[in-house]
């Protein structure tokens, strides 16, 4: 059972209190009409599933309701933090630039 | 005569406090303080059960959580427990138990005999001998089921109660032996919030039993004394016994299981307290003082009773009293079971040790030996046990100092009892739960915990490997500074200073060679509860299996309930050397929780029965109740199924519901359905995006019935939206699908559309909601709302209307979920039940009939209309839906699922789309989920052409009716097709999926 930090409430609560809510930053491609049926279906279908640290979104649902990002490890749960999907996005593109 | 009671001092028992007890029919004597193990030794009781495979006599071996044979079915009836370890079964006045094997009796055995004469049943002996023919095996299954397993089951309810507690503390010490007290006493001493769990009666671990050490000056049973008394003094630190820590998961969260009153006679049990207790342990830095367990040696006929380890015949001995035999030897390779050898003699019990170490012990040992006349046989082994049902004797041979191999012969010596110890394994489990890996260390003879822990975990004790006590304290001392440092306390404290006396290194021998090639001489037992040999470990080797995890799988060595706490590093051993290769290479199987069984009940706590789950009632319960309602679960919600007049079944109350609502008026609580506000300038775009149809159009006054799609573009909800004002809308939602929904949409605003402003309240319990359906429903509305015009062209169908209905305000809106003309009444909640007996005296005139979900049912499939979660499954899309008119393609933002809808595979051929059946037997009513096939052909693999999602009869058209799912349904109207289930297939007509007045008729009336 993992303890989560919900960037909003700024609290650490049991796992129970949240929903699991998929990859993080999946980009909705802007004009899905233009896109072909591949990069469409990579968009709905295609999941990082990394081995290894993973930016993800949850919501405290049992809480204010927000959604916001958790970078954990899927190997060892480890959670390296929590953010607000604003705060979040800068440190994700920096990550995944390098 | 075998085992006795002697008396010793610092013995554990009560002997002011007899007890007795029933044995398989037998009553005995004992003392408070005994377990069930140590009471049945004491009375001389040694065989307790029959192996599994070869159904041999067993007997106790161990005397604690590690016991592999002596499984006991305690109690009868209600109360009966399956397979607890008579070693862990704490003895109280009238406890009635019994052997879980032997059929037909304990005595005589069946399957004994089979072992005798079968000679061997080798590893995969079942896929080997009884899987040809394959239609064979249903046959041969009956018959080893039956002379398989252990206890049974209970078969009655379980009359005790369970609960669960949950813990946050800054430090968990888990065991209560020397090294767990000593790291729960610094974290209480520093002012942490401590907790230590263990899972005796009495915390002391081998502290109990110990007699040789001095701890402080103190014999080990006064400073255990101490600790408690200490530990008891701090208001920060508490201590549970009889509580075993069976799960470590992330996050340091431990999972312990509290035997409340299991050691209370049932009669004497308190109902208010729960029988079990699931602790849920949070901490911020847990100490695992897990200790360890001896092992035995591996050698012939090392299961007949009689045949136990060092540690378990000296505890016997010293918590318990009772010897458990007269005439002893004691088989080592290391220098610790000397304490028991010493312990034995001086209480009269005629003991020889054979060491496999040819230089025998430390000296000073031998010299100790001598003055209590033990006679030490050096460089031995034992080459077979001899005796049946019990020891008798034993025979020797003298071991090569080098190579594990016998050189020649040895004495045959007149035993009664074998102790052995091939020594200690760290209870490693709990620290490899989450994932932690033990360490081979080959001058341990074991796998250990790492000394320095992981994070937040600090290992203490003999779970590092540190087997000798002024080792273990000063290592548990050294790991308890170090957090305490960590977490900025005081590290000012004195280790406990303990005598160390100097010892001989073990040998590293696990299986004793008895002269022979494996597999050739007596068999040894390794695993005794899968009835796991050497021989079986060397074969599966043989065939092949490389990982141990493999061996494992194929031999079963380490499967059973005891989850092969004696029997793992033996058989990695045996493993590794049959596969050439060091034991650290091997590795170790998987440990995984639970450490000890845990009983269900324990699991689920609080969560059965009426508190299993939340029930959700409407406003209108009361009125419901009132009419002998019938109720069905929808979700949490329990919502009215039926209402059954006298002598009623539920076809019955469905017909006459069905017919009052068509032909006159029917009503129902619809206050179920999830109901969301959306509101803010921006609230009609987030429809539009949110919904498959268009709402740019939509007035305030009018409704529209949604479809929500997936982003693949398949149908996940539906529901009617009316719009209240431009910026403001009430969503209904399916019943079952309101919180997910809710969810949703708040997940799309605040990810993808963040710029939209607009608010969501789930607003389901805030409105209380009647349907009142019929043609005469417009009358019953006009009895009780005089300002709302409801003629027929001010008030339309799919328009709603602000009002007072029955004095209260009220939002009318006029939709329809039967195809009747109809009216859903929305009132504050409070006045739900109000609301429902006003419309039943208006509606009296016309005999209104309330009618529950099966009716509703009937009345929509009547109709076609769709039950999202039944007539859909997550694959179906609106177009196979035949609901293309509610895909608004034209909306200027691509709504979610929109671009999935003309991806080639949802836009191809080949789909199964929605079709109404009609049975060409009318009185047929098909089965839901029955298969559609092409033709009465249904030789397997049948070629599945769809199913079917609602079957009902209708009253109205006097026949039966049916909705399916038809691979290219719509092209497929006129067909004949066989609807097959439960072994047989009915034809039935293909049609369109409305029944009942295709033009709309009725409810645009
Ligand atoms: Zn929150």
């Amino acid at each position: 059972m993992l303890r989560i930090h919900c960037p909003y409430c700024r609290e650490v609560r049991e796992e129970e209190e949240f929903g699991y809510a998929g990859e993080a930053y999946i980009a909705r491609p802007a004009a899905p009409e233009e896109v072909d049926d591949a990069v469409w279906g990579d968009y709905v279908f295609h999941r990082k599933n990394p081995r290894g640290w993973h930016w993800e979104q949850w919501q405290h649902v049992a809480g204010c309701r927000k959604v916001f990002v958790v970078k954990r490890h899927t190997v060892t749960y480890e959670i390296a933090g929590s953010w607000t999907l604003a705060e979040g996005k800068a440190l994700y593109l920096s990550e995944e630039q390098s | 005569m075998s085992g006795y009671r002697i008396h010793r001092k610092g013995e554990r028992i009560q002997r002011q406090k007899p007890l007795s007890f029933i044995f398989d029919n037998v009553r005995y004597n004992a003392f408070a303080g005994d377990t069930l193990a140590s009471a049945l030794l004491a009375n001389g009781v040694r065989l307790i059960g029959r192996s599994f495979k070869y159904g041999r006599p067993r007997g106790i071996v161990g005397f604690g959580a590690e016991e592999p044979n002596a499984l006991i079915q305690l109690e009868t009836g209600a109360h009966t427990v399956p397979d607890l370890k008579a070693t862990q079964v704490e003895l109280y006045q009238g406890l009635v138990a019994a052997s879980t094997t032997g059929y037909p009796s304990l005595d005589f055995d069946y399957k004994g005999l089979l072992g005798k004469l079968g000679r061997f049943m080798p590893p995969g002996f079942y896929y080997k001998t009884f899987m040809e023919p394959v239609n064979a095996w249903p046959f041969y299954e009956k018959y080893i089921r039956k002379a398989a397993g252990y206890g049974r089951a209970p078969v009655e309810a379980d009359p005790e109660s369970y609960d669960h507690l949950h813990h946050h503390v800054d430090v968990l010490v888990v065991g209560g032996g020397a090294a767990g007290l000593w790291a729960a006493t610094l974290a209480g001493r520093a002012g942490l919030k401590t907790l230590l769990v263990d899972e005796q009666a009495e915390a002391g671990g081998w502290l109990l039993t110990d007699r040789r050490s001095r701890i402080d000056g103190l014999e080990p049973t006064e400073w255990l004394a101490e600790r408690l008394a200490e530990l008891d003094s701090l208001p920060n630190v508490s201590v549970l016994t009889r509580t075993t820590a069976f799960a470590l998961h992330d996050g340091n969260l431990v999972q312990a299981l509290e035997l409340v009153q299991d050691h209370l006679p049932l009669t004497e049990r308190n109902a208010a307290l729960p029988r079990q207790r699931l602790h849920k342990i949070r901490s911020h830095q847990l100490v695992l003082a897990t200790g360890a367990i001896e092992r035995p040696l591996v050698f012939g006929y090392n299961d007949v009773p009689g045949v136990m380890t060092v540690a378990a015949g000296h505890s016997y001995l010293n918590r318990y009293g009772v010897a458990v035999g007269r005439e002893v030897l004691l088989q080592t390779q290391n220098d610790a079971a000397y304490d028991a050898a010493f312990d034995l003699a001086a209480s009269g019990v005629k003991v020889t040790v054979a060491d496999a170490r040819c230089d025998g012990p430390a000296r000073w040992r031998q010299d100790a030996l001598s003055r209590a006349g033990i006679q030490l046989l050096s460089g031995h082994g034992i080459a077979r046990v001899l005796g049946d049902k019990t020891v008798n004797g034993v025979e020797l041979v003298r071991l090569d100092g080098q190579r594990n191999a016998a050189t020649g012969k040895g004495p045959r010596l007149n035993v009664d009892t074998v102790l052995s110890s091939g020594g200690l394994t760290s209870t490693v489990h709990l620290f490899c739960h989450n994932g932690g890996r033990p360490v081979w260390r080959d001058d341990r003879l074991s796998f250990v915990c790492p000394d320095e822990g992981r994070d937040n975990i600090a290992c203490v004790g003999a779970i590092t490997g540190r087997w000798e006590l002024d080792e273990a304290l000063a290592q548990t001392h050294q790991a308890c500074l170090g957090f305490l440092q960590k977490a900025g306390r005081a590290t000012g404290f004195l280790a406990p200073k303990v005598n160390g006396d100097a010892i001989s290194a073990p040998r590293a021998i696990f299986r004793l060679p008895d002269g022979k090639p494996e597999g050739r001489g007596a068999k040894a037992f390794v695993d005794y509860q899968n009835d796991v040999a050497a021989a079986d470990i060397h074969l599966a080797v043989r065939e092949n299996y490389r990982s141990v995890e493999h061996v494992k799988r194929y031999t079963a060595l380490g499967f059973g309930t005891d989850q092969g706490k004696l029997s793992n590093i033996n058989g990695f051993a045996i493993a590794a050397e049959a596969l050439g290769k060091p034991i650290a290479e091997v590795g170790t199987t998987t440990y995984r929780p639970a450490y000890t069984p845990v009983t269900f009940g324990a699991l689920a706590g609080a969560h059965v029965g009426d508190t299993f789950e939340p029930r959700r009632y409407t406003a209108m319960q009361a009125s419901h109740d009132a009419r002998q309602a019938e109720y069905e679960t929808v979700g949490q919600w329990m919502r009215p199924w039926y209402f059954p007049k006298a002598g009623e079944d539920l076809h019955a109350a469905v017909n006459r519901e069905c017919l009052a609502t068509r032909n006159s008026v029917g009503v129902m609580d619809a206050s179920t359905l999830g109901k969301i506000d959306v509101k803010g300038p921006d609230a009609r775009e987030f429809l539009n995006r949110i919904y498959s149809n268009a709402w740019s159009k939509l007035d305030p006054g009018k409704c529209r019935y949604g479809l929500m799609l997936d982003e693949n573009g398949m149908v996940m909800d539906d529901g009617v939206t009316a719009c209240i004002a431009d910026d403001h809308f009430h969503m209904t939602t399916t019943t079952g699908g309101a919180a997910r929904v809710y969810s949703w949409l708040e997940r799309w605003h605040q990810t993808e559309w963040p710029e939209l402003k607009v608010r969501f309240t789930t607003t389901t319990d805030h409105w209380a909601t009647v349907a009142v359906v019929g043609p005469n429903s417009r009358k019953v509305l006009q009895k009780l709302c005089g300002d709302i015009n409801f003629d027929p062209e001010a008030f339309k169908f799919m328009d709603w209307r602000p009002g007072t209905v029955a004095g209260l305000p009220a939002r009318v809106f006029r939709i329809s979920f039967s195809g009747e003309l109809a009216y859903e009444i929305n009132v504050d909640a409070n006045y739900g039940r109000y609301i429902w007996e006003e419309v039943m005296k208006a509606g009296a005139e016309f005999d209104i009939t309330p009618y529950g979900t099966e009716s509703m049912h009937v009345l929509r499939a009547e109709k076609g209309f769709i039950i999202v979660g039944q007539d859909t499954d997550g694959s179906m899309s609106p177009i196979d839906l035949a609901m293309g008119w509610a895909v608004g393609m034209k909306k200027p933002f691509s709504f979610l699922g929109k671009r999935s809808l003309s991806r080639s595979h949802t836009g191809g051929e080949g789909r199964k789309q929605l079709v109404g059946l009609m049975p060409l037997d009318a009185a047929t009513v098909l089965a839901e989920g029955a298969q559609i096939l092409n033709n009465t052909d249904d030789t397997v693999p049948a070629a599945m052409q769809g199913h079917v999602t609602s079957s009902y009869h209708s009253a109205f058209l006097g026949r039966s009716i049916a909705m399916a799912v038809l691979k290219d349904g719509s092209k497929r109207e006129g067909d004949t097709v066989q609807v097959w289930a439960h072994g047989k297939s009915v034809p039935a007509k293909v049609v369109s999926s409305v029944f009942v007045d295709k033009e709309g008729v009725r409810q645009h009336a």
